[in-house]
């Protein structure tokens, strides 16, 4: 346990000492150790891999390859269209997310774990499925121009082309900012809003003067990491055949038969340089300005209640955008049951057979995906808020590195860090068995940690930015150790980020296709991902991929539900207890 | 504390689970659909109490770079797509390991093709042709005439109405590009490619998409491999499917992969798949694929196709060494010019289109001749016939490492070609939207 041990050594006053530019060994130790992950299970495996973008036949060192790459026309084009799809995508995100978020937060409001846990369902629909099913509702031929094309002779574009790809991403990722988003406004000061409205500031003025403002890390978090998903998504503009743009041609070239291809590889570089560049410039819109605020919560302000016109429109909104969320869920639960559906708004014949088939073959792949994704998740939390401590608490050497590093992974395409991790780790063996490590299913979850990393870290360093130092600093003074510290004041003040972080490291990880479909050796080690590719790849009809996708969401859902349950009850405590003082 | 303990209990739990594997069994990398692996590990593992098969489901080029990674004691034992492209990069690797036909009655050749590699390094399983499958609501929906032949798709009245897939994602649908080039001839191939594609509603990245979108109605008509059509309508899709008369007849491949961890069983796998009993699985309506071994066809359902009896007549002696021999050069075309730049091209010939239908009440002679024009930049390939023979050109393609000066080669050409199919595209688009203002 990292965190635990960081805090251990460290004497009072800690804080305050390692503000002022000194560090503890055990600090470095721990920065240390993580570099080491980093080095082992992501630097090395996709340098082995992309390497060829750097070099020549004879293995000599050039550059010329990137000249070649920005020489041709469609690269550039490919490159400003995913900048588009992705500034777009956020853009698009934003007006779903910050009005749910900003109802659920500030208003007594019925059904809000409901609606956050509807809210967090696209993340668990793997990109491919998703697609899939809203070209069922919105394609050509969908439902909906099909009653349009009866009714009134129109057809509506909505599934062509670059708008297409950013609709589908929005309604996909604009959990990211609404997760995220929703964590930080629970942890501004009610105070703060409360002088404002004492001052006279009320309305979009509040929201925009204040309130925003001081939930700009966790939006950033959001929005950061929606960019960046979009930016390096290859599997929806594919299914949605768009292939002009960055991450599909670096895919498409990677990917094509027998050809080693420096230009594709390039693109991974390339796209990976965008990703921390664009990292870069959202740390530096933060930078020099402060977000924790000393109190925290909502236990002193009452949540307002809805006007009736305000209520109108809140549940209004609502009930729109969580249609649309679900609609590629409504799709797929009509694939499960469906028997044929062709050129039909809704199926023609309805079956159980394909739920049959489904708990036939493959319930152990359901187990799984728990297993793997629960060990990604669980180590993506720890090495995240290790990193954030070390980012924020800390003055040493090299630690914003660590974060682009870890950050970084996003951009690399699942296939290059499959490709690296069978390159990298066939001739180990798995301790005390005569099986190859590549062969064991614990590298899949290895991937998922390191391919999902980037998500938890960015919840826990927006929630960590929202603690206010002097918390630390007060309970030191007070005599608490180090460890002491860490446990009883940090993570608790930091747990709607860090459970927002496994929350996403879960979701994505149980969705994770392309370095699952290179790294699965044995049919018994396959997660659900695997089973639902491999359930839609049928001529017969995808029903059976669909009624697993279905039970692969309903037992998410239900997860997450009861995982904010339980924090919300503990947050209850935790006001109960502040309330009695 | 707990937690982690039980975690660790799990992961030792099912390392153990992992350890206890040691049983004989058979893994077999394939890119084909589930309904005909579970058949095959269904019947061959009844015949062979003992042995598992272990089926690893991988796209086509997954699995090649999944054989070429896999750590030298733990390869896997079979092979099996249809793609012989990727059979042959593997065996330039060495990674295939030569395999014996126990079907002696299979015949040598079907049409020029031959069934097994000459070279012995894999044999064909299942035989395939090409053709067009369509969806019957939609054909009715949309009031468009039941397509026969490749031809029939580059008609104005297809416009957005087809799908296929790209050569370069889909050894199947290289197969389809290379017949049509091969039957046709270079240019008057590649003119019909640019009509069909001009017409089509997307190029989709695999070559599953294609029956799939059609199965559901999204597209109307798509350019397909045979057994994607016969199964489609054997599920009871609305759909239809014909052979086009200009196709060709070619085998899907099983082989070996070289160091096999379990060869003998790799072995008997492979024989089993070209035994008349594993021959006949073939049939299962949600199969549907032609058998190699003639003799079989005696218990083929009724209205199987037969392609030993010249009940499908492939107008084309394809010419694998010809197209083995530009396979990237046209891939690499067929990209740049028709994959990356369909947006143009569509917009090329739906204003053509209208500027013709405009011209049919209204003959202007100034009109005609733009149209001839524009029709000529659109429609023409970028790299003529000559050049498709020169002998360096080809070379450059097929080299696979690559040096810094390949690579610029390789792009510049590539930008050559993508940029001026463009341009041919706008002005294509321009010279047709002229015509039309001519015919007010």
């Amino acid at each position: 346990m990292p965190l635990t041990s960081a805090g251990a050594a460290r004497p009072p006053s800690a804080i305050a000492r390692a503000m002022t530019g000194r560090f503890t060994f055990v600090q470095a130790a721990l920065a240390l150790l993580i570099a080491l992950f980093l080095l082992v299970f992501l630097a090395i495996p996709v340098f082995t891999v992309i390497y060829v973008a750097f070099t020549n036949a004879d293995g000599s060192l050039t550059l010329s390859h990137f000249y070649s790459f920005f020489h041709l026309t469609l690269m550039r084009e490919s490159f400003y269209n995913s900048l588009i799809v992705g500034g777009m995508s956020v853009a698009v995100s934003s007006i779903f997310a910050l009005p749910l978020a900003y109802f659920i937060t500030r208003f007594q409001f019925r059904g809000a774990i409901l609606i956050q846990t509807l809210g967090v369902l696209p993340l668990i629909m793997p990109p491919f499925v998703g697609a899939t099913a809203m070209q069922l509702l919105f394609g050509r031929s969908g439902s909906l121009n099909l009653i349009l094309g009866d009714w009134f002779g129109i057809n509506l574009p909505i599934m062509e082309g670059l708008n297409a790809v950013i609709w589908v991403e929005a309604l996909h990722y604009f959990p990211f900012i609404l997760l995220n988003l929703t964590v930080a406004l629970n942890n501004i000061d009610r105070a703060m809003e409360e002088s404002a409205q004492n001052l006279g500031a009320s309305g979009v003025r509040l929201f925009r003067r204040i309130v925003f403002p001081l939930a700009m890390p966790g939006y950033m978090a959001g929005a950061a990491l929606v960019f960046l998903k979009v930016f390096d998504d290859v599997a929806t503009p594919l299914v949605l055949n768009v292939t002009n743009i960055l991450a599909a041609q670096a895919y498409l070239r990677i990917t094509s038969i027998g050809i080693d291809d420096p230009i594709g590889y390039v693109a991974s570089v390339i796209m990976v340089a965008a990703s921390v560049l664009a990292l870069w410039g959202s740390t530096l819109v933060m930078r020099g300005k402060e977000y924790a605020t000393l109190q925290r919560g909502g236990s002193t302000l009452a949540t307002k209640r809805l006007k009736p016109w305000q209520a109108v429109f809140a549940y209004g909104w609502i009930v729109f955008v969580l249609l649309l969320v679900l609609s590629p869920h409504i799709g797929l639960l009509l694939l499960s049951f469906s028997r044929i559906w062709s050129f039909t708004v809704i199926p023609e014949a309805y079956t159980l057979e394909n739920y049959v088939t489904v708990f036939r073959d493959s319930p152990f792949m359901l187990w799984n995906s728990a297993l793997y994704c629960g060990i990604a998740a669980g180590l993506d939390v720890l090495i995240g808020a290790a990193i954030a401590y070390l980012m924020l608490r800390t003055r040493l050497p090299g630690r914003q590195t660590l974060d682009f590093i870890a950050t970084s992974a996003v951009a690399i395409p699942g296939v290059v860090l499959g490709i690296g991790y069978l390159r990298t780790f066939r001739d180990f063996s798995v301790p005390l068995a005569d099986v190859p490590l590549v062969s064991f299913w614990l590298i899949i979850a290895l991937a998922y940690t390191v391919r999902r990393l980037p998500y938890a870290l960015r919840s826990c360093v927006a929630s960590l930015q929202q603690v206010h130092v002097s918390m630390e600093e007060a309970a030191q003074t007070l005599g608490a150790t180090g460890r002491r510290t860490v446990i009883r004041i940090m993570v608790p003040l930091m747990a709607g980020g860090i459970l927002a972080g496994f929350v996403t490291s879960f979701l994505t990880a149980a969705v994770e296709l392309s370095a699952t479909i290179m790294l699965v050796s044995a049919t018994s080690d396959a997660p659900v991902s695997y089973g639902i590719y491999l359930y839609m790849q049928s001529i017969a009809g995808r029903g059976p991929g669909a009624a697993l996708g279905v039970i692969a969401v309903a037992l998410v859902a239900l997860g997450t539900y009861v995982s904010y349950r339980v924090l919300h009850s503990r947050n209850l405590q935790f006001e109960a207890h502040q309330a009695m003082k | 504390m707990r937690l982690t303990s039980r975690w660790l209990m799990t992961a030792v739990f099912a390392f153990c689970c992992s350890a206890a594997h040691a049983q004989q069994q058979v893994v077999i990398v394939t890119s084909f659909p589930k309904e005909l692996t579970e058949a095959y590990k269904k019947a061959f593992e009844t015949r062979n109490p003992g042995i598992r098969v272990e089926i690893l489901n991988k796209p086509t080029p997954v699995g090649v770079a999944y054989i070429r990674e896999a750590p030298a004691a733990n390869k896997p034992d079979v092979f099996w797509v249809s793609a012989p492209d990727a059979f042959e990069v593997l065996a330039a690797e060495k990674l295939l390991a030569k395999i014996e036909s126990p079907a002696k009655e299979v015949p040598a050749k079907i049409g020029n093709y031959p069934i097994n590699d000459p070279k012995g390094f894999y044999l064909g399983q299942a035989l395939a042709g090409y053709g067009i499958m369509w969806n019957t609501r939609y054909l009715a929906a949309h009031k468009l005439p039941e397509p026969r032949e490749w031809a029939d798709l580059t008609k104005p009245v297809y416009f957005s109405h087809v799908a296929m897939s790209s050569p370069s994602r889909s050894g199947t649908t290289h197969l389809t590009v290379e017949t049509i080039l091969q039957g046709e001839g270079w240019e008057k191939g590649w003119q019909q490619m640019l009509m069909i594609a001009a017409n089509c509603a997307a190029i989709t990245e695999r070559s599953f998409g294609v029956p799939d979108g059609v199965n559901n109605g999204q597209y109307g008509i798509g350019l397909v491999i045979d057994f994607f059509g016969l199964a489609a309508m054997a599920s009871g899709f609305p759909t239809k499917f014909v052979y086009a008369s200009v196709t060709a007849i070619v085998p899907a491949n099983i082989g070996m992969v070289a160091g096999a961890k379990n060869p003998e069983n790799a072995r008997r796998l492979i024989h089993y798949t070209l035994s008349p009993e594993g021959q006949e699985l073939l049939f299962d309506p949600k199969i549907s694929r032609l058998p190699v071994l003639p003799s079989v066809y005696k218990k083929a359902p009724a209205g199987f196709p037969n392609p030993f009896t010249g009940k499908i007549k492939p107008k084309v002696n394809f010419d694998s060494e010809l197209s083995e021999s530009r396979y990237y050069v046209v891939s690499s075309i067929f990209d740049h010019t028709i994959t990356f730049r369909h947006r143009e091209l569509a917009a090329a010939a739906r204003a053509i289109y209208q500027a013709e239908a405009r011209l049919a009440t209204k003959p202007n002679p100034r009109a005609k001749e733009l149209l001839a024009e524009a029709r000529a930049l659109a429609f023409s390939p970028v790299v003529s016939e000559e050049k498709s023979k020169d002998k360096a050109f080809i070379a450059l393609f097929r080299e696979t490492k690559r040096s810094a000066e390949k690579t610029k080669q390789l792009t510049g050409l590539e930008e050559y070609w993508n940029s001026t199919a463009r341009k041919n595209y706008v002005r294509a688009a321009e010279l047709a939207n002229q015509a039309a203002s001519l015919v007010r």
